[in-house]
């Protein structure tokens, strides 16, 4: 505050944040940096492009789930419900409806976020643990729908038979149907998409209400906010971002399986928040890249990896309580 | 601009509150008091809508408010503070006053950050922030805060949704010497110089005698006394009352 001397209180109140560690532009750089030059330096460590595609994608998921946990400081232990809604849907037009990748993609988001938005309607005003046992149940509804409409879904086996088509026509054709950089840098561009648009969104007035009904809720009613109005539309956008993502799963795998709507993977979103830092922005992301490559990893040596993740999850919260990015404790963004 | 008439609250076979009345004109400083156990509280929920009275009615600027729940009020114009500071801890002071703007600005649906929502909602607020002297520190945390500075943002959030009504539930609570000076001065200076109307309740009889134009003083529930300060001073049921609870 020491360049303050001089200006009139009332100004620097408003223009003279204060300045984190780190300038947010420079995380930005460095975010959108690391993520384009993947390609480059992934193979250097061992890895492969597919491996950073499911970053991406589950990061998606983590960051959609994360508007509502981190943000509105609401607990959703179903997200999976509709990141396999988005996953299946997308899936079922490729096979079925028509060989068209935007379509598959707007056709999921819708069913996964249609059905969140609808299915909030009814749990807006349970809070805490009767809030996560509602979203767990309507989960699981939707993961023994896909498990046991076999003739449709591909049952326990999953859906397969579809392919993610090239976009575009005539010349300016993008073909992402083969794997490698081009199909991650397809991935990127609507990922980057998606976490700009959530960026606006939590530095808007409206993100600024879902704050301030985390921190308390009393005091945000007392403000005439909307509380339920609020958290309902939380919930909903998040159910979008996260079929959205879930769209993208069944582009990457050219699969959609059961268990991308179990509740297991609705808690391994919860953990990549927690692990990342759920009071950040980007604590999902980091959540998720941790937890993908541990899985990788990990399970090509074990069928215990999920044991491995576990204690390494422990350690995380012991040590890192507000999450691996939590310490950087962004104001206002965060 | 505040009218109430005649109201009673009963919990079950407990009358908390009965019969009162009051009226509150433009630009007045209010104060209601009374021993322990006398309703004030209760009373004060009724007018802000945390619950509505049994019996009676309760008219804000002509408009009868007896039924209209608490977070309509607010938009109707009544700012309250409550007796347990309440403020959103983990972020600044100047978010937290500009949340409060902002609801006011009706923009709790705009999704997307423009410069006419920003500037509309960051300018009250750096007026409010400027107003209870707290610019310096619009950065910190508010739960980094001392409890006056916690107690003075909750004031310049009801002042960042622009009420023609200030209702303050003992604004000096829990605060030592200093700190109870510094919110008198504060809610002299919206009084007198800002033309604030304000209603508070408050057990600090220096402060309560220092700021009000007219004292409303409630016993077991009823009606005791009304008058001036000099007035309540001398009244003999009121020190009666008084004297009666310390026995």
């Amino acid at each position: 505050m020491s360049t303050d001397v001089g200006t009139s209180p009332a100004i620097t109140s408003v223009a003279a944040r204060r300045s984190p560690i780190v300038p947010r532009w420079g995380v930005l750089i460095l975010v959108w940096a690391v993520l384009i030059a993947v390609p480059y330096w992934l193979p250097l460590l061992g890895g492969y492009t597919a491996l950073a595609g499911r970053v991406l994608v589950f990061g998606l998921a983590a960051m959609g789930l994360n508007l509502l946990l981190g943000f509105t400081g609401v607990l959703s232990f179903g997200h999976a419900a509709y990141f396999g809604l988005g996953a299946y849907g997308a899936g079922l037009t490729l096979r079925y409806l028509a060989h068209s990748t935007p379509l598959a993609m707007l056709l999921g988001t819708l069913l996964g976020g249609l059905a969140g938005s609808l299915f909030g309607l009814l749990i807006v005003r349970r809070r805490g643990v009767y809030f996560a046992m509602c979203t767990i149940a309507f989960g699981q509804l939707w993961y023994y729908l896909a498990y046991s409409w076999n003739d449709f879904t591909g049952g326990f086996d999953g859906l397969r038979d579809f392919h993610r088509e090239p976009i575009g026509f005539g010349r300016l054709t993008l073909d992402i149907a083969q794997g490698g950089d081009r199909f991650y840098f397809f991935l990127l561009a609507v990922f980057a998409a998606a976490v700009g648009l959530m960026g606006l969104l939590v530095r808007s007035p409206f993100g600024h209400t879902l704050r301030a009904i985390r921190e308390n809720e009393r005091r945000a009613r007392f403000l005439a906010i909307p509380v339920e109005r609020q958290i309902w539309l939380s919930f909903s956008i998040s159910c979008f971002f996260t079929a959205l993502a879930g769209t993208l799963y069944a582009l990457l795998n050219n699969f959609a399986d059961p268990l991308a709507l179990h509740y297991s993977l609705s808690g391994y979103f919860v953990v990549m928040c927690v692990m990342g830092g759920m009071r950040t922005f980007w604590g999902p992301l980091v959540g998720a890249a941790l937890f993908v490559v541990l899985q990788d990893y990990i399970s090509s040596m074990t069928v215990n990896w999920m044991s491995f993740v576990g204690a390494i999850f422990v350690l995380v919260v012991l040590f890192f309580p507000r999450g691996l990015l939590g310490m950087r404790r962004i104001r206002g963004s965060a | 601009m505040l009218e109430v008439r005649n109201i009673t609250k009963r919990f079950g076979n407990l009358v908390a509150v009965k019969d009162v009345s009051m009226s509150v004109k433009i630009g007045e400083l209010r104060a209601i008091i009374g021993p322990n156990g006398a309703g004030k509280t209760t009373f004060f929920n009724m007018i802000s809508g945390y619950f509505p009275p049994t019996k009676g009615s309760i008219l804000f600027q002509g408009e009868d408010v007896t039924h209209v729940p608490a977070h309509q009020r607010v938009a109707l114009g009544m700012g309250r503070t409550f007796q347990i500071t309440e403020v959103f801890p983990e972020l600044t002071v100047h978010e937290n006053v500009l949340t409060a703007a902002e609801v006011k600005a009706g923009q709790t649906l705009h999704m997307l950050p423009n410069r006419a929502d920003a500037k509309l909602a960051n300018d009250v607020a750096a007026e409010m922030l400027a107003l209870v002297g707290l610019t310096a520190k619009a950065d910190r945390l508010v739960g980094e805060l001392s409890h006056g500075d916690q107690r003075t943002t909750e004031i310049a959030m009801a002042l960042a949704q622009l009420p023609r009504l200030l209702l303050l539930d003992e604004p000096t609570a829990g605060m030592g010497d200093q700190e109870t000076y510094e919110i008198t001065t504060l809610i002299r200076r919206l009084h007198r110089e800002r033309n604030y109307t304000i209603v508070l309740i408050e057990h600090d009889m220096r402060v309560v005698f220092h700021l009000a134009d007219y004292i409303t003083v409630l016993d077991q529930g009823g009606l005791l006394a009304e008058g001036k300060p000099d007035e309540i001073a001398a009244s003999e049921a009121v020190q009666a009352a008084y004297l009666g609870e310390s026995r």
